[in-house]
C-alpha cells in the first residue's frame, strides 16, 4: 500500500471530486428545504428550488413592474460599474505609487510610513465621513472600494520591487538606463505578475465594500437588492443573488490568473521545474 | 581606453576596516584576476569600481578622470547570479542595451532603429554561442548559457572596463573550460580592460595577464576587525615565470 501522500487522483477523477463536495451540499440544502415545507407549508428560511428559479425568472428575464427595468441586469451592471471603477483606480494608484516607492529612496522614505499606517484604517469605519464629503451617490463607493484595496496594493507593490536582486538594478545601470528606463523596462515588467495576484486577493474585500456601501445606500446594485429583500425575508432571491455574486467574483479571479499566465510566460517557467 | 588607478583606499563600515592601502595602477587593456579568501573584500572591490559604494578614504580614477559615484555604461558587469533580466527572451536581455541608449523615454526602439539594433543584438548572441537560442527565456537555459547571455549583455554597451564577480563560480567543471575559451578572444577583441574575481586560483593564472591576491595582513584575535585586507600579491603573468609586478604595500611586521 503506498502511503496517502502519494495517491494523486487523475483528470477525471480530480474532477469528480472536485465537484462532489457541491453535490453534497446541494443535496443537504433539497433535503433540509423539504423537510421544513412538509412541516410548514409557509416556511421562508429555505425555499425550494423550483421557488428560486421562479425568482431567478422573475428577476433576470422579465421586467420590473414598476421601473420597467430588468432588475438583476441593472443591479448586475451598477455592482460591477462601481467594483471597476474602484478596483481599475485602486491597480492604477498601486502601480504607480508601488513602483515610486520601490525604486526611489526618497519617495520611499516620504510615503512608505505614511502607506503602512493608511493600511490599517479600516475602511468601514470611514465611511460615513465618505457619504458625508462624497455625498450618497456613486462616488463615495468608488472611494471606498479605492481606500480599502489600494492601500495594500502599494504596500505589497512596493514590497515586490524592493525584493527584487540588487544585481538587477546595477546591471541596468551598468546598460545605460536611467531611473525612468529602470523603473518602466526593469522594474515595472518584473512586478506585474505580482500586480495580478494581488488585484486577485482584493477581489473578496473589493466585494465587501461594494456591498455594504451598497447595503447602506444605494438605489440599485446586488448589495442594494440583497438588503431590500431582507425585509420580506426574500430567501428565494437572496440565495440565488449570493450565488450570482459569487460566480462573478469566481469568474474574475479565474480570469486574472488566466490572463496572468498568458501574458507573463517567463514567470511560470520556473514552476513547471 | 579603461586604465584604472586606485590610490590609497580605505573601504571602513563603522569600527570594521575591510580594504585599507589599496593602491593599484592597472594598465588599459589588461585582464587582472583578483583572487583571495572569503571576506576579504574581493567583492567590494568591485562594488567601488561599480560606483555602487564610496571608498571612506583615497581615489580611485579611470584614464585620469574621478570614477563617477553611480554605476554607468562605461563599466559593464557579469555576476555569478542575478545578471539577466528574467522577464525578456535571449534577444531581449541584449536589445535592452540598445533600447536604453536609443530611446531615453519609452526605452523601445521602433521601425528601421530596432531592426539595426537588433541585428547587433543577435550578432553579440551569435559570438556567445546563443545564435539558437535568442527567443528563449532565461529560466529556460542552463546556467552556462545564462553566463553566455549575461557576457553578451555587459558586452553591448562596449565598456571601456569588465567585471566579472565570479562569473564562472557555479559552473560545472567542464562548462568553465568552455566560458574561459569564449571570454580570452572577446577580452582580446573588444579591448577592453577586465577584472575578475574569482575563487579559482587555477583559473585566475588561466585567464590573467596580472594577478592579484588580497588578503588580510595581520590576523588580530582581539581585533580582528581592525585589520583590512591589503594587496598581498601582484604577479605579472606575461613573464615566462610570473614574478611579482612589485612589491606588496605590506608593511614590515614582526610575525
Amino acid at each position: 500500500m503506498r502511503r496517502a501522500m502519494n495517491i494523486a487522483p487523475e483528470r477525471t477523477g480530480r474532477l469528480a471530486l472536485a465537484l462532489l463536495p457541491f453535490a453534497l451540499i446541494a443535496l443537504v440544502y433539497v433535503a433540509g428545504s423539504a423537510q421544513r415545507r412538509a412541516v410548514n407549508p409557509n416556511d421562508k428560511l429555505l425555499p425550494p428550488v423550483s421557488e428560486m428559479a421562479d425568482a431567478v425568472h422573475r428577476a433576470a428575464l422579465e421586467p420590473d413592474r414598476r421601473s420597467g427595468e430588468i432588475v438583476l441586469w441593472t443591479d448586475t451592471s451598477a455592482s460591477l460599474g462601481r467594483l471597476g471603477a474602484g478596483l481599475g483606480l485602486a491597480t492604477l494608484i498601486g502601480l504607480t505609487l508601488g513602483l515610486a516607492i520601490g525604486v526611489l529612496p526618497l519617495v520611499a522614505a516620504a510615503l512608505a510610513p505614511l502607506v503602512a499606517v493608511i493600511c490599517m484604517v479600516p475602511p468601514m469605519a470611514i465611511l460615513p465621513v465618505l457619504f458625508i464629503v462624497f455625498g450618497l451617490g456613486e462616488l463615495s463607493k468608488v472611494v471606498l472600494i479605492v481606500i480599502g484595496v489600494a492601500p495594500f496594493l502599494v504596500r505589497d507593490l512596493a514590497f515586490a520591487a524592493a525584493r527584487l536582486p540588487t544585481e538587477h538594478l546595477v546591471k541596468a545601470q551598468t546598460l545605460g538606463a536611467s531611473t525612468w528606463q529602470v523603473a518602466t523596462r526593469v522594474v515595472a515588467p518584473q512586478i506585474m505578475p505580482r500586480l495580478i495576484e494581488a488585484v486577485r486577493l482584493s477581489l473578496g474585500p473589493a466585494f465587501l465594500f461594494l456591498i455594504s456601501a451598497e447595503a447602506i445606500a444605494a438605489e440599485s446594485g446586488l448589495g442594494y437588492r440583497i438588503f431590500l429583500v431582507r425585509r420580506y425575508l426574500a430567501m428565494d432571491t437572496i440565495l440565488p443573488y449570493v450565488a450570482w455574486i459569487t460566480l462573478i467574483a469566481y469568474a474574475m479571479d479565474l480570469g486574472l490568473a488566466r490572463l496572468s499566465r498568458a501574458a507573463f510566460p517567463w514567470a511560470q517557467a520556473d514552476e513547471g521545474r | 581606453m579603461g586604465a584604472i588607478s586606485v590610490r590609497n583606499v580605505w573601504v571602513e563600515y563603522g569600527d570594521q576596516i575591510v580594504l585599507e592601502r589599496i593602491n593599484l595602477e592597472i594598465a588599459s587593456g589588461a585582464f587582472v584576476s583578483i583572487v583571495g579568501p572569503s571576506g576579504c573584500g574581493k567583492s567590494t572591490l568591485l562594488r567601488l569600481l561599480l560606483g555602487q559604494e564610496k571608498p571612506t578614504r583615497g581615489t580611485i580614477l579611470i584614464d585620469g578622470r574621478p570614477l563617477p559615484d553611480e554605476p554607468g555604461p562605461d563599466r559593464g558587469i557579469v555576476y555569478q547570479r542575478y545578471s539577466v533580466f528574467p522577464h525578456l527572451t535571449v534577444l531581449g536581455n541584449v536589445l535592452i542595451a540598445y533600447e536604453f541608449a536609443g530611446s531615453r523615454l519609452l526605452g523601445r526602439l521602433m521601425g528601421r532603429a530596432r531592426r539595426a539594433a537588433i541585428d547587433e543584438a543577435l550578432a553579440l548572441i551569435k559570438a556567445v554561442g546563443l545564435a539558437l537560442h535568442a527567443k528563449k527565456y532565461p529560466s529556460t537555459l542552463s546556467g552556462g548559457m545564462q553566463q553566455r547571455l549575461a557576457i553578451a549583455q555587459a558586452l553591448a554597451r562596449k565598456p571601456r572596463v569588465l567585471l566579472l564577480d565570479e562569473p564562472f563560480g557555479a559552473l560545472d567543471p567542464g562548462i568553465r573550460a568552455h566560458m574561459h575559451e569564449l571570454i580570452r578572444p572577446l577580452w582580446r577583441e573588444h579591448g577592453m580592460t577586465v577584472l575578475m574575481v574569482t575563487h579559482d586560483i587555477k583559473e585566475g593564472f588561466a585567464l590573467g595577464t596580472r594577478l592579484i591576491v588580497l588578503d588580510k595582513w595581520r590576523d588580530d584575535p582581539q581585533a580582528a576587525e581592525r585589520f583590512g585586507a591589503v594587496i598581498t600579491y601582484d604577479l605579472d603573468l606575461t613573464r615566462d615565470n610570473a614574478g611579482p609586478v612589485r612589491f606588496c604595500n605590506e608593511p614590515t611586521v614582526a610575525s
